[in-house]
């Protein structure tokens, strides 16, 4: 008898579900008021999305996470329809889902490493991280994580940035005293006076950053450490056993081209902070905020596209707003859905171009930006090609207001004051990567202070190292 | 909150406001200032610290009813809270002993040379203090400069009361009879602090100004307080408000103040048109 031939039923092709997309408001509406952009995922929607998760055991896309997210676990409690029981899991490890859901450049952290990918689009992670974040809050079912019983100590966090809040939220569910010290009027840091209220909105951020007052957070504002009080005050005088920096990277960079100090010329972070903060957007607002008709925004990262897209709505229709960069196109550093919707929205690119010097009116308002052509040569220490001047290509181009975003460099006020904090010569912080720690016994550092401008997330995934590392400080002492 | 302790108006449209704020008594010194913001709506705003009161955890501001904010804020009497109350902000006046001092005060800006006058005083340095203002009424501080000045020079523009002219032609005066003059300071309108800086400058004589740009943070994060001075670009906020007036290109500072002319103008017609609303 011929041995049967193990025959398999054919397998049913498992119809490969394609990557949900995001819906989004048209270009046309969406300029017209500074409402969110992208709607968000509905359940139906959600789930069909999280079905694409191939749950694999090894969560490479877990890897890709600064705060380590149980991705996996938290997708498949989508597909099971426990969308609040999702959320919780995320906060195990995250405070801000809503906000990262929103900002984080999935695409080059885990959704680049989802196994999916290799064949298709990558699950769509952070679409799913929003969904569920909204829902909790939309439900009004957001509940606060057990707290450890006090410990009596007690830790300043300087910056109440996405560095500070990470921290405090660690060290207060470990049953420690947390004081937040924050120098503007509002907790948040970049992501008040930074992000927009298209792509973030502050109800948001407030709802999330909320959750560390509700854990007994002390939260005192207009504190300007470095200057307000000191860091060896803090320690010596007011009694904190540790002390945790996340002050960010504010001070602005300028081109220092000729014509720069002229009436128009604005860094981003003045003209986002008019906007973002002081809500100037807004008639009963009474900060101003003055955009012409014709805009340049210099730079192309995510903050330059934040600042044209915002001027494109402060404008109105008949605003002209470009983006001028000196090199091309793939090398802009901005995330691709942020060009994606700068150019839905009309942000013309000056590619290839670079600003020389700024030409001004008999009322020192500038009027014109003087400007050369680019062309790319071999590639420099970044691995980018370098842009070389064309020779002759000078142009003048007709501006009225010129938005600088060139990125920033942390601020002095506690450098300068705490003498025994070693710091780069670019004033970063210099720590042990693993910890945190700085030059100053008790005193620890994260985000953007440590690492110059990066990311909301790197600068959280820095808070949860500092946190376990100030856990442990706090045990031997 | 920064409660409002006292109210005290010292001349039409200039007020004085003791505030409420312990952190910023405590640690602030001559020369620096704070950001504070009225209300949920309202801008923020840098204004020179006059005086300060530990014991009360007091801070002495005085304002003048100068535009939209400046006129709201001036609306708010003892009892009242400020939102906002951030500081000290802003490099201390350096307090060395210099020898002879002359501090030219204009206007308003008499409000932020008083806490300078005291210091440099105190500091050992014989001050000359002119004190300068458009008519009689709205002449500043005159009994406080006098107590910490070691001579004290009136002012007005309309000669109702001291010597008619401006604080850079008296300076100029005590230029020309020889006195040795080791340090100026000025501090006022834009236009008058240029014009005390050309007053010194033939002669070399340090000449010191406080800048009031225009800022959002006051923490070096917005840069709108942009200065040229030399041949680089300063922040007040964090590198000033004082910067030798020599070097500070003034008509840059006064080009950018009326960058918002237009806007400050809409909003006082917003005012006009409410107090009208309430009269009829």
């Amino acid at each position: 008898m011929a041995e049967e031939k193990r025959t398999r039923p054919p397998r049913k092709k498992k119809e490969r579900i394609p990557r949900q997309a995001m819906p989004v408001r048209t270009a046309e509406d969406r300029v017209q008021d500074f409402n969110e952009v992208a709607l968000g995922f509905n359940a139906e929607l959600a789930q069909i999305e999280a079905k694409r998760c191939l749950q694999c055991p090894k969560q490479p896309c877990v890897d890709g996470c600064p705060v380590s997210v149980d991705i996996t676990g938290f997708i498949h409690l989508i597909v099971e329809g426990d969308f609040l029981g999702a959320a919780r899991k995320i906060k195990e490890t995250n405070l801000l889902p809503a906000v990262c859901g929103r900002v984080c450049p999935q695409e080059e952290q885990c959704e680049q490493l989802c196994v999916v990918a290799k064949i298709d689009k990558p699950v769509a992670i952070g679409r799913l991280e929003r969904f569920v974040a909204d829902y909790e809050r939309e439900q009004g079912a957001v509940t606060l994580p057990k707290l450890a019983p006090s410990t009596g100590k007690k830790v300043a966090v300087v910056g109440s940035g996405p560095a500070g809040i990470t921290v405090s939220y660690e060290l207060l569910q470990a049953g420690h005293q947390v004081t937040i010290f924050e120098a503007l009027h509002e907790l948040g840091g970049v992501l008040i006076y930074g992000i927009p209220e298209f792509r973030l909105p502050k109800s948001i951020v407030a709802a999330e950053i909320d959750t560390i007052k509700k854990l007994g957070a002390e939260i005192k504002l207009n504190m300007l450490i470095g200057k307000t009080r000191t860091i060896d005050e803090l320690m010596e005088v007011d009694g904190y056993d540790a002390v945790f920096i996340g002050t960010g990277s504010g001070l602005p960079m300028f081109l220092n081209l000729p014509g720069e100090n002229l009436n128009g010329i604005c860094s981003a972070n003045e003209f986002l902070t008019r906007v973002n903060l002081m809500k100037a957007y807004k008639k009963e607002y009474v900060t101003p905020v003055k955009v012409g008709k014709k805009v340049a925004v210099i730079g192309a990262g995510n903050v330059a596209m934040d600042a044209a897209r915002s001027a494109k709505r402060v404008g109105g229709d008949d605003t002209e707003v470009s983006i001028i960069y000196r090199r091309a196109r793939d090398q802009m550093p901005a995330r691709e859905e942020e060009i994606h919707h700068a150019e839905e929205e009309g942000i013309i690119f000056n590619l290839l171009t670079n600003p020389i010097r700024f030409v001004g009116d008999d009322k020192n308002n500038v009027v014109a930006t003087e400007c050369v052509k680019m062309e790319l040569g071999e590639p420099d220490a970044s691995g980018r090609r370098r842009p070389i001047t064309i020779e002759g290509s000078e142009h003048t181009v007709e501006t009225d207001t010129v938005i600088v975003a060139l990125g920033t460099m942390p601020r002095k006020f506690i450098a300068e004051t705490t003498p025994d904090l070693k710091t780069s010569d670019w004033g970063t912080f210099l720590v042990e990567e693993e910890t945190g720690e700085t030059s100053k016994k008790g005193v620890f550092a994260g985000g953007d202070i440590v690492t110059g401008s990066a990311t909301v997330i790197k600068a959280m995934g820095a808070g949860r190292v500092a946190a376990k590392a100030i856990k442990e400080y706090l045990t031997e002492l | 909150m920064y409660k409002i302790i006292s109210k005290q108006v010292l001349a039409p449209k200039i007020t004085r406001f003791s505030v409420e704020a312990p952190e910023v008594a405590r640690s602030r010194k001559p020369g620096q200032f704070i950001v504070l913001r009225a209300d949920e709506t309202s801008e923020r705003i840098p204004l020179t610290i006059v005086d300060s009161d530990l014991e009360k955890g007091t801070i002495d501001l005085i304002i003048q009813d100068a535009g939209f904010s400046t006129h709201v804020l001036s609306g708010f009497e003892e009892g009242d809270a400020l939102l906002d109350v951030l500081g000290p902000l802003g490099k201390p006046t350096d307090m060395e002993k210099f020898g002879t001092v002359v501090c030219v005060g204009g206007g308003v800006g008499t409000a932020v040379l008083y806490p300078i006058v005291k210091g440099l005083k105190e500091a050992g340095n014989k001050v000359i203090t002119i004190n300068g203002a458009r008519n009689k009424e709205l002449l500043i501080l005159e009994k406080e400069l006098g107590e910490v000045s070691d001579e004290l020079i009136i002012t007005t523009d309309d000669g109702s009361y001291g010597i008619k002219g401006f604080g850079s032609t008296v300076l100029q005066g005590l230029i020309d009879e020889k006195k040795k003059i080791d340090l100026v300071v000025a501090i006022g309108p834009t236009m008058m602090m240029r014009a005390v800086a050309e007053v010194t400058r033939p002669y070399k004589i340090e000449t010191i100004a406080s800048l009031n740009a225009i800022m959002i943070d006051g923490t070096g994060m917005c840069g709108g307080c942009r200065v040229t001075v030399g041949d680089e670009v300063k922040f007040a906020c964090v590198d000033g408000p004082e910067f030798d007036a020599h070097l500070v290109d003034f008509d840059e500072q006064i080009a950018k103040h009326h960058y918002y002319d237009q806007e400050q103008a809409c909003q006082m017609d917003g005012i006009i048109a409410e107090a009208e609303q309430e009269r009829s």
